[in-house]
Parts: structure tokens; C-alpha cells; sequence
């Protein structure tokens, strides 16, 4: 028998591995080879899927990407025994990309059935949850403060120091709440976590749930991601049919249970209050803080909010100690941090390193430079509210403070490419646009300024007084970020002031025929 | 999209009873409908508002927050297009531009035979593999207008 692995991401899934299934099974039978097929996870090498596995005695032999039509030839090739093909890629974990990571989060994802808890166990899964109830919840907290984990969702702050004060917060019922919301651009490490490895997730928040004492969870999912949501759902049952979700969680006596929730196609509801509106069941209208959701969350409880990739790293933290976690990383920023290449770019896909290493040694080293072969002109780090960076500044070491101190921010790790063909005033208007049509519409910088921010964008590119109306948009921009309720509108200057301050001549293409003005 | 039922307000109201009692269930049932029907009519917002005891006017507001859920019922078929930064990088405003000259629509738009609506989406995580789409719900990746009309021939 011989064992096939072949990804149900949803990357694969776009790009037709479905199809590459059943003509594996189809043509192995035809040939009397007896084979299983496990649909996996994905690698993270985003650029060969779908990227198909044979176990052989020399380990598993990748060969990728795999069309449907490339599998009689496999076949015939002798892709069962491992053999030579021009799709051959030896193995993957020799392979650089995969190499030179440092995967502790995503350590299993793309190797195991993300749906067998054998297999989760069989690669070190639960170990996690085993070492936190043999901790205490007191103690939990405190390794998760140690580690140094800071939120992954892009705010980046003290992950712990919200675990202490949900666990200090008196109340009848707390909530812990997953923030799957990942709508950055640029943004799918929790999509490939949540398809790839979902039991990383339900361990981290069953964690979370007995060292704060919350009994309730909730993972609130874009619909965006309807692969991710079966796939979490399914996941939640098998979790559910073996005790480790429920009344008892893995026979300690404490309950634990968690459901899914679809979001609606809101972008705001990433915003953790708008995220609380939404599951409550209302329209996802942003919160004013204080009250901080820690002491008066979801239906007024104290609940612990996290992003994925914020409760998917706590396994990691409690099987291996809060000192090994928190060696990796560079100054304030402890750990590793699952980045994103994604946009024009050759090898896209996901890279878990310990923070530092800089956007050039991402984008070239790994992601080999943008797909089209032109020349790279400027990346977006951080989702749709993050800044641009022209080439010259790709020497940036990526941690939350020196991006902060460059006029950006890291956010969730997404890194969008872009090659020269970029008009950068086309994107600063789109980062105002983009706000006008997700703004919650609470307050008033983020819902007016974003429209007006259109408007007078489109005056500059018409070559209208530019020098004028730049004017205005730096005096907006200051507005907006200092007078929004929340980072929707308070960050939206950082995707404009960058492309305006680091790709000025990309605003004065209209001004020509108007310079005397 | 193919499976959807006329609306039949029996069938909403035990689609309603089934999910009332779960904490927040207002997104949760405008799903259940919106699965059902392939939109949430008018006639639903005052049942909603009833089961959950809310004002209709609460309700309404939540259905129109929300670029999910459709009023009017969409073509056979549903497009959603990713229209956000890494898939501009490869070049979907151009794509999606003859795409909508194509199909003969503008953004939300039915084409005229019924057969295709093509709505905007703002990212579905498959950014290192665009331009990407939805098309019924599956994700498609490297789109252009040969393989989307080799998606919708097939469905």
C-alpha cells in the first residue's frame, strides 16, 4: 500500500486538486496499485500547489504544481516508487523555503490529516493542554506572560498581561473568544492554520478557556474562508466526540466547549469590539474602550479576545516552555511570526521565522522577487491599513517596533509585492476607498474622512491644484489618525502618507499641464 | 445559486425556531435564510424580529450592515471577485474591468440572462495565487476570463 498526500487548502482546491485526486485514485486503480490518499494541509509553498507527496523509504518526495493532466504521466513515470520526474521536487523539507523556517506553530501543518486526532497526538499534539492541567491556570498565564507573546493579530500586545485580567475578572460566565476575522490582504497564516491544523487552535483556546476560567468559546470566522469553516467545524465535533472539548475536557472535570460563528462580509469585524457586536447579533458598530473587552466583552462578560495565531502558539509555549519560545525573536518582539508573501511574487506563501529578519531576505531569499520578473517597486506590510515601502527600505528588520518606528506597522505579517507597473496615487486612493466602503460608520474622521479623502485624491490626480489638495490630504490624514474610534480609520493614513511620502512622483503625473497654478 | 428554494414563509419560521435560542442568533438565522432562499426577503424581517424579540428596525439594520446577505435574489450563478491589494498586484482591476465589459454588468450586477452575478470581495486569503475569486462558493485561484468560463460551463 502505498500512502499519497495531496492538500484540501483551499489553495490547492482553487487550483484544482480535487481533480488531481480522483485522477490519482482512478489511475492507480486502473493500474492494480493499491494506494491510500490523505488530504492534508498545505506546506505554506503556496507556488507549487497543488504539491502532491509519496512516501517512499527515503521519506516523503514532493512533486509540484500537479495539474490534473500531469497525473497519467506521474503514473507511468513511476510516482509511486518516488520516481524522476521534471515535476520532482526530492524532499520538502530539504527544500530552502522550508529549510531555513523556523516552524513552531505550523509545525504539523501540511504533514498530518487535519481531521485525526491520532495523528495530532502522534506529532506532539495536546502535550500543551496536558502540561496546563497539570499547571494550574495561575501558572498558565504566567508561562504565557514569560513567553513574551504578544497578539498576532497586528496590535501586538502583551498577550498575557489580557490573560491575567480575564483571569482576575469576577463573573459567573466568561467568554474566550477566537478573532478568525483574517481580512488584511496579503493575510492567510489563520485560513491555512484553520484548514491545515485546526487542532493546534481548539487546544490553544481550551487552554485559554481553563486558565481564565471561561467555559464558553467562540471562533468567529469570515465568510470569506468557506473552506476554513468546514474544516474548523469538523474539527470542533472530532474534538467534541473525544472529550476534549465539553463538560470534561480530557477528563479534568472542567468544562470547555466552543462553536463557530460565520461572519458576514464585514471587514470590521477584525476590529475586536465590532467583532463582539457581531456575534451578539447586531450590526458590527465599533466599541468605545474603556470599558476593555477583558472586564466587559461579549454580552457584557469578561472575555478574552484573540487572534489565531495568538492562541495557535500557546501549545508550542506549554509542551516547550516559556524560555524556548521566547528565545527566538529580536528585542521586544519574542517568538516567531508566521509572514506572508503574497501579491507579485514568484515563491509565495508562508514563512515562519523568529522576528527580525528583514523584508529583503523575505522577499528576494524566499520569495525569489515579484512573479512578473520586473522590477519590485514597493510592498504593503500589515493589510490594507498598512504602509507602503519603497525598495530602498527593504532592509527593514521585520518586529513590531521597527516597523512602527518606520511610519508602519508589521500587523498580521502580510506582505504584499508590487513591481513597477504600480501607480501608488491609484493606491493611496484606494486605501481611502477601501475605508469608505468597511468604515462602521460611528465616527466621524473615519466615515467622512475617507469619502472626502476619495474625493480629493481623484482632484490630484487629475492634475487639480495638486499642491493644494496634498495639502489637504496630509491635514485629513492627521485628523483621521488622531480623532477615529478605532484603527479603521485611524490607520488609514498609513497606507496614503507612505505612498505620498515615499513615491511623491507617482502624484504629480496630472500636474504638468496645471504647474503654474 | 442552484439549490435555493422559493420563499415559503412556513419553511423560514422552523428555519427561525431552530436557531433562536443560540446566544446572538441574529447572524446565524439571516445565514440559515440566505442558505435557503439564496436571499433574505422583506417578508423575513418581521418574523426574525418576532422569534428574537427585537424591533424590525434592529433587524433590518443588521441585514443591511453586512455585504453577505442579499435582498433581491442573485443570479444562477455567483461570482465574487477579489478586488484587494495582492490581487491588484497581478493585475485584477484590469481583469475584473473586462470581466464586467464581458458579462455586460457592473459590480453587484446580473448579467441579463439570469445566468451570472458578479459582486466585489475584499480578499479570500488566497494572495500569494491571484487574481482569485469565489465562483458558487469555491475558491478559485490565477483567474482569467478562459477559466472562469470554463468554472461556469462546468457548474
Amino acid at each position: 500500500m502505498t500512502r499519497l498526500f495531496l492538500p484540501r487548502d483551499s489553495v490547492a482546491e482553487a487550483l484544482g486538486a480535487g481533480a488531481v485526486a480522483r485522477a490519482l485514485l482512478e489511475g492507480a486503480r486502473r493500474r492494480g496499485r493499491p494506494v491510500t490518499l490523505t488530504r492534508t494541509g498545505s506546506r505554506g509553498l503556496l507556488w507549487l500547489e497543488p504539491l502532491l507527496e509519496v512516501e517512499t523509504p527515503a521519506g516523503r518526495i514532493a512533486y509540484g504544481p500537479v495539474a490534473p493532466e500531469d497525473v497519467e504521466g506521474l503514473l507511468d513515470a513511476g510516482l509511486l516508487q518516488g520516481a524522476p520526474h521534471p515535476l520532482r521536487l526530492g524532499r520538502p523539507e530539504e527544500m530552502p523555503f522550508l529549510a531555513r523556517q523556523q516552524r513552531l506553530t505550523f509545525a504539523r501543518c501540511g504533514l498530518i490529516d487535519p481531521l485525526s486526532l491520532d495523528e495530532y497526538r502522534a506529532t506532539g499534539g495536546l502535550r500543551g493542554l496536558e502540561a496546563a492541567l497539570a499547571l494550574g491556570g495561575a501558572a498558565v498565564v504566567e508561562a504565557v506572560a514569560a513567553s513574551g507573546l504578544r497578539g498576532r493579530g497586528g496590535a501586538g500586545f502583551p498577550t498575557g498581561i489580557k490573560w491575567r485580567s480575564v483571569r482576575a475578572a469576577e463573573a459567573a460566565q466568561k467568554y474566550v473568544v477566537c478573532n478568525a476575522d483574517e481580512g488584511d490582504s496579503g493575510t492567510f497564516a489563520d485560513r491555512l492554520l484553520m484548514e491545515g491544523d485546526p487542532f493546534t487552535l481548539i487546544e490553544g483556546m481550551a487552554i485559554a478557556g481553563l486558565a481564565t476560567g471561561a467555559t464558553q468559546g467562540y471562533v468567529y470566522i469570515r465568510s470569506e474562508y468557506p473552506l476554513a469553516w468546514r474544516s474548523l467545524n469538523a474539527a470542533i465535533a472530532v474534538a467534541e466526540a473525544a472529550g476534549l472539548l465539553g463538560a470534561s475536557v480530557l477528563g479534568s472535570g472542567r468544562e470547555f466547549r466552543l462553536e463557530a460563528r460565520l461572519g458576514a462580509g464585514a471587514y470590521i469585524c477584525g476590529e475586536e469590539t465590532s467583532l463582539l457586536e457581531s456575534l451578539e447579533g447586531r450590526r458590527g458598530i465599533v466599541r468605545a474602550k474603556p470599558p476593555i473587552p477583558a472586564l466587559r466583552g461579549l454580552f457584557g462578560q469578561p472575555t478574552l479576545i484573540n487572534n489565531v495565531l495568538s492562541f495557535a502558539a500557546v501549545p508550542w509555549i506549554l509542551a516547550h516552555g516559556a524560555a524556548a519560545y521566547a528565545e527566538c525573536g529580536m528585542g521586544r518582539s519574542r517568538g516567531t511570526m508566521p509572514f506572508q508573501l503574497a501579491g507579485n511574487i514568484r515563491r509565495g506563501g508562508l514563512v515562519e521565522l523568529g522576528f527580525g529578519p528583514t523584508l529583503r531576505a523575505l522577499v528576494e531569499e524566499f520569495g525569489g522577487g515579484t512573479r512578473s520578473g520586473r522590477p519590485l517597486r514597493a510592498v504593503q506590510v500589515g493589510g490594507p491599513l498598512g504602509a507602503y515601502f519603497p525598495e530602498r527600505l527593504l532592509d527593514l528588520p521585520l518586529d513590531y517596533e521597527a516597523l512602527a518606528g518606520a511610519g508602519g506597522m508589521l500587523g498580521h505579517g502580510g506582505i504584499v509585492v508590487f513591481d513597477d507597473t504600480v501607480d501608488m496615487a491609484r493606491q493611496a486612493r484606494f486605501a481611502f476607498e477601501f475605508c469608505a466602503a468597511e468604515s462602521c460608520g460611528k465616527c466621524t474622521p473615519c466615515r467622512i474622512g475617507a469619502v472626502r479623502g476619495v474625493e480629493v485624491i481623484d482632484r490630484v490626480i487629475a492634475g487639480r491644484q495638486p499642491a493644494r489638495n496634498l495639502a489637504l490630504v496630509e491635514d485629513l490624514c492627521e485628523v483621521m489618525r488622531d480623532g477615529s474610534l478605532c484603527a479603521m480609520g485611524g490607520l488609514t493614513p498609513l497606507p496614503v502618507m507612505s505612498a505620498l511620502t515615499h513615491f511623491p512622483e507617482d502624484f504629480r503625473r496630472g500636474a504638468a499641464p496645471l504647474a503654474a497654478e | 445559486m442552484p439549490g435555493h428554494t422559493d420563499w415559503d414563509a412556513a419553511r423560514a419560521a422552523a428555519i427561525i425556531a431552530a436557531h433562536r435560542h443560540r446566544e446572538g442568533a441574529t447572524l446565524p438565522i439571516l445565514h440559515a435564510l440566505q442558505d435557503a432562499f439564496g436571499h433574505v426577503p422583506q417578508e423575513a424581517v418581521p418574523l426574525i424580529a418576532e422569534a428574537l424579540n427585537l424591533s424590525r428596525a434592529e433587524v433590518h439594520g443588521c441585514l443591511s450592515f453586512y455585504h453577505d446577505f442579499r435582498r433581491e435574489p442573485a443570479g444562477r450563478h455567483v461570482v465574487k471577485l477579489c478586488r484587494a491589494e495582492a490581487c491588484q498586484a497581478v493585475g485584477a482591476d484590469a481583469l475584473h474591468a473586462a470581466l464586467r465589459a464581458a458579462y455586460g454588468v457592473d459590480w453587484h450586477g446580473t448579467t441579463a440572462d439570469g445566468q451570472v452575478t458578479l459582486e466585489p470581495v475584499f480578499c479570500l486569503g488566497l494572495c500569494a495565487n491571484g487574481p482569485a475569486a469565489l465562483v458558487d462558493g469555491e475558491p478559485v485561484a490565477r483567474l482569467d476570463a478562459a477559466r472562469l468560463a470554463a468554472r461556469l460551463a462546468a457548474a
